[in-house]
């Protein structure tokens, strides 16, 4: 299991300096840490998070924005409105719910259809483990430096220590 | 009635008025009619022009404005845009940005799709933004009243909502003629430092 400092800190390391999102269990650990550094900014709605973070790109700083996989269905219209067709990246650090058809009611359809969904949209994705972790951010970082688009790295139950292990 | 009462003067009129007052501070214009009427009225690289993404444009704004503290950050918004994107009321007001000044184009109509009413005219949303933490906010219905608030508005901490109450008309004013990654590279460039 990844600690979430390691995470916050391999993040840091790749220059990502803007850090927005809405909470999930699954990424409680990595906001703890976030906030223990003061280097987050909580919004109220995903597609919020996207567009501050879009703001923050254009102002110079590397934005990563958190959310659970049901954040992507909220935040869909800025996502390909706003970031895709203006060349707006950011790094989306989604939490994968409903994966494998465990998880309460409201996770499972967007948890069975996410990887389409993320295709469909044609956002970049890649999902975390600890054993390809090193590649795992270097791609993620080529990707957003190379597409200037969304890329999301998508995280799985277990995989970074959350608040209650 | 629709407008209301004593408002005189288009959106056109109001962002004329506005963009006199304005030189070099960024500017984020939300989708439909603000960024077409802005975009022929004075076209400057510290303009990003939105094109969808309705009810976004506080929020890339406040983006800029976190991102450069020492820039005083604007953003041009419309009745509908502020309702659907309410929840940025209340982030602006809880973080305070003292650089984010939020100016508001309130017909109580969708311009872009046929003048169909939006419910601003019983949701006062200056009322919205003071109670969620906005430091000032002002509502105004003519010209000389939103140049007299928008200037003590430059010169104070914020955050700050001026509404200002505009008729119907659309400019004649066409599609923003830049690309939109373009948009997105000539600001970049233009807020540098």
């Amino acid at each position: 299991m990844i600690e979430s400092d390691a995470f916050v800190q391999a993040l840091q390391d790749m220059g990502v300096d803007f850090f927005t999102g809405v909470p999930d269990s699954i990424l409680g650990g990595i906001i703890a840490e976030l906030m223990v550094r003061r280097i987050y900014t909580p919004a109220v709605r995903e597609d919020e998070a996207v567009g501050m973070a879009a703001g923050a790109y254009m102002a110079g700083k590397i934005p990563a924005v958190l959310m659970q996989n049901s954040g992507l269905g909220t935040s869909l219209n800025t996502l390909i409105s706003l970031n895709m067709i203006y060349r707006q990246p950011c790094i989306l650090i989604v939490s994968w719910r409903g994966q494998g058809g465990k998880d309460a009611p409201e996770h499972l359809v967007m948890g069975e259809v996410m990887p389409h969904f993320l295709d469909t949209m044609k956002i970049p994705h890649r999902t975390l483990t600890e054993s390809t972790a090193v590649e795992d951010f270097k791609w993620v970082a080529e990707t957003f430096m190379k597409q200037r688009i969304p890329v999301a790295l998508v995280i799985t139950k277990g995989v970074v220590k959350g608040l209650h292990p | 009635m629709r407008p209301e009462e004593g408002t005189l003067i288009s959106r056109a009129q109001a962002l004329a008025a506005l963009l006199e007052l304005l030189t070099d501070q960024p500017v984020i214009i939300c989708n439909g009619f603000p960024s077409r009427e802005a975009h022929k009225i004075a076209d400057r690289p510290t303009h990003f022009y939105m094109i969808g993404s309705m009810g976004n444009a506080p929020a890339i704004a406040l983006g800029v404005a976190l991102a450069k503290p020492n820039k005083q950050v604007i953003t041009f918004d419309g009745d509908g845009n502020v309702l659907m994107g309410m929840g940025t009321l209340a982030t602006v007001g809880a973080l305070k940005p003292k650089n984010f000044i939020h100016v508001v184009f309130d017909n109580e109509v969708y311009g872009t799709t046929g003048n169909q009413p939006t419910i601003s005219n019983v949701v006062p949303l200056e009322k919205v933004a003071k109670a969620a933490g906005y430091v000032n906010v002002e509502r105004v219905l003519d010209r000389e009243d939103l140049v007299y608030e928008f200037k003590d508005m430059l010169k104070k901490d914020g955050p700050s909502m001026l509404l200002i109450k505009v008729n119907e008309f659309a400019e004649d004013a066409g599609r923003v003629l830049h690309e939109p990654p373009d948009i997105t590279k000539r600001f970049m460039k233009a807020i540098e430092g």
